[in-house]
């Protein structure tokens, strides 16, 4: 029974932690498909958490943070769609300069109008923050272990944002696979000519793809800073953003694939939080170094071992010229 | 005529760099280095920073101060005050070790107070607090207030300090209920450990899903997670360094304050007036370096057999009745 009860929760980690890097590798997925590499994401998400955290703790509803996270999300991203759409700049170059400008911005701000260090204040009040919805009937179905905590602990118990980004992998597998935007926007990422050859604007397409991948990079940023925590901290994302690129490559750039990925990498991670100090069959109790250096470890034998070839879009990473 | 001419600029300006410095030397400057984490991490580095605040306030002087951001500014920051006429640099954390050490050999007129460590030089101060019998204190009230017997610590980075955290928590716990189950976890063995707070949340929900209902953090602004999870979850929590139980109040059981502003505090008025002196410190329970904290916060949930219970180990403590270990 205290097996049982501990993979539950250990699931119900996982699921908690995969969001953010689910979030925002849809959003690069979008991106990449349209031939948009998006080393940014790391950054939207950073200036999105702290936009979050700012409105949230000023008007004190968390909705208004969602809201300016996801404009400012959006805005970072148009920023990005500037420099390497219409100016065709080097998208590589345009996605660490926005992160490493908003490494720098969100604290300073945060230092101007909060005078707190880089941080914003803790946001304590109820309607700041995302809280866990409670279900119906959670706590009466926690007195029956199985399938009762399955129940309260797996199902419900998230935050409203969790199932948003659980809703967000079919709606986006249907958008690229199924409606004539997503196969123009996949269209663009494989053969850009080819598509403005049959009167379709491929910059307008581009622009919309890193649109999208800036509100979804919005909602991730107001995960992290409204949800999961309290208010922002400087560096809160913690290399997230890269780590959604890499389950996104690892997922090869279709949606279902990605979402294992990410829920692989989350997986990893809260185990490493919960095997610290636990005694295990066979081996006992194992070294806490260890255990921190398991999901590296893991990740690394996976991504070498197990994956098989991944296809980038063809014209990822190349600006577009209209032939003349 | 060039020569000349350059050679007479060169000279003036020596003269007024000189002036400068002569004039800078005069005067009294103290100065203060934060660690990774910030002066605002309300714990650790912010009760340094509460110290040299008092300091400015009291007397009207000015200090200088600067918040490390990553490993390499350390020696760095602590040279440039050194080079620029500080009278006396409290390093706060044990990481400046190596750098007060190399910086110290190079300006031995410069005053150094090193915090959580020790170096040993003519012009180092080193203070170190014995937190495992702050730490024992909270380890008996989260025995005393646990109903489910069972209770976590969560540490920061996972250095010896911590653990000297942790052993006397252990000590407390079973000192208070010999049966009680202690869950232990640490956050990361890098830096990046003290400023992770969905890390320390996510360790603090592991904990109380396995039955903790009282944790204790010492991880500076990584605990601000652990708190919050405690808070969602009805859950107490413990606050480290900072008196924390502000933070959430009604659920911060209470706090093991180390008084890292009494030191800061300390070292600039004992440099000010000439009783400064090197060599180790030691600052635990009988010299009020470190203790348990109580206020209106926590006034709900620590009760009064909880409050008597802990005086009494404290008074203990002191006398030597009850041995803390340290961990070595």
């Amino acid at each position: 029974m205290e097996t049982y009860t501990i993979i539950v929760l250990l699931l119900a980690a996982t699921i908690r932690v995969a969001t953010p890097l689910l979030l925002a590798a849809l959003a690069g997925l979008f991106s990449e498909r349209a031939g948009v590499i998006d080393l940014g994401l790391e950054g939207k998400m950073l200036g999105a958490a702290f936009a979050a955290a700012a409105v949230s703790a000023v008007t004190g509803s968390a909705w208004l943070g969602l809201g300016a996270a996801i404009l400012t999300g959006a805005a970072l991203a148009l920023l990005i769609g500037f420099a390497c759409i219409t100016h065709r700049g080097n998208q590589v170059v345009a996605g660490m300069a926005v992160t490493i400008m908003v490494v720098g911005l969100a604290p300073s701000l945060a230092l101007a109008w909060f005078g707190l260090g880089g941080q914003t204040p803790q946001l304590a009040a109820a309607g700041q923050r995302f809280t866990a919805l409670p279900w119906p009937w959670a706590d009466a179905a926690r007195e029956t272990p199985f399938p009762g905590l399955l129940y309260a602990e797996l199902l419900g118990g998230h935050n409203l944002v969790v199932y948003l980004a659980a809703a967000l992998v079919p709606a986006s597998a249907w958008v690229l696979y199924r409606t004539r935007f997503g196969m123009r926007l996949r269209a663009v990422g494989e053969n850009p000519h080819a598509v403005e050859s049959a009167g379709v604007p491929v910059n307008a397409l581009r622009y919309r793809a890193v649109l999208i991948s800036g509100v979804l990079c919005g909602v991730a940023g107001a995960y992290l800073s409204t949800a999961a925590n309290a208010g922002f901290v400087r560096d809160m994302t913690a290399g997230k953003g890269y780590l959604a690129l890499a389950a996104l490559i690892f997922g090869k750039w279709r949606p279902g694939p990605t979402l294992g990925a990410c829920l692989l990498f989350a997986f990893t991670d809260a185990a490493a939080a919960r095997m610290q100090g636990v005694a295990l069959p066979l081996v006992g109790v194992v070294p806490v170094q260890f255990i921190l250096a398991l999901p590296y470890v893991l990740t690394v034998l996976l991504l070498a071992g197990f994956v098989g070839r991944a296809v980038p879009p063809k014209a990822l990473g190349m600006p577009y010229a209209k032939e003349r | 005529m060039r020569i000349p001419f350059l050679w007479s600029c060169a000279l003036v300006l020596a003269a007024v760099g000189g002036n400068v410095r002569a004039a800078a030397a005069a005067d009294f400057q103290p100065a203060v280095v934060y660690d990774m984490g910030g002066k605002f991490d309300r714990s650790f580095n912010q009760s340094a920073y509460d110290g040299a605040e008092r300091f400015k306030k009291e007397t009207g002087l000015a200090y200088r101060e600067f918040e490390i951001t990553n490993a390499a500014q350390r020696e760095q920051a602590i040279a440039q005050l050194a080079r620029r006429g500080a009278t006396v640099i409290v390093a706060v954390g044990f990481t400046q070790a190596s750098a007060v050490e190399k910086v110290a050999k190079d300006f031995p007129n410069v005053k150094f107070t090193l915090i959580d460590a020790v170096v040993d030089l003519p012009n180092v101060q080193s203070v170190v607090f014995r937190e495992q019998e702050s730490s024992f204190l909270c380890g008996l009230a989260a025995a005393l207030a646990s109903k489910s017997g069972k209770v976590g610590f969560v540490g920061g980075m996972d250095i010896p300090l911590i653990r000297k955290f942790a052993l006397g928590y252990r000590e407390g716990v079973k000192y208070g209920n010999a049966t009680a189950d202690i869950f232990e976890n640490m956050t990361g063995t890098t830096p990046a450990a003290w400023s992770d707070p969905s890390k320390g949340a996510e360790l603090a929900k592991s904990q109380i899903g396995r039955g903790a209902d009282v944790i204790f953090h010492a991880a500076g602004a990584t605990g601000t997670g652990v708190m919050q999870a405690a808070k969602d979850a009805g859950k107490l929590s413990i606050g480290c360094d900072s008196n924390q139980n502000y933070l959430q109040p009604g659920s911060v059981l209470t706090s093991a304050v180390k008084r890292v502003d009494v030191a800061v505090f300390n070292a600039f008025t004992t440099a000010r007036a000439g009783t400064w002196k090197a060599g180790q410190l030691s600052l635990g329970l009988k010299e009020d370096g470190v203790d348990f904290a109580l206020d209106q916060y926590n006034r709900t949930i620590l009760t009064p057999a909880i409050e008597a219970r802990l005086k009494q180990a404290k008074a203990d403590i002191i006398s030597g009745r009850i041995k803390v270990s340290e961990y070595k």
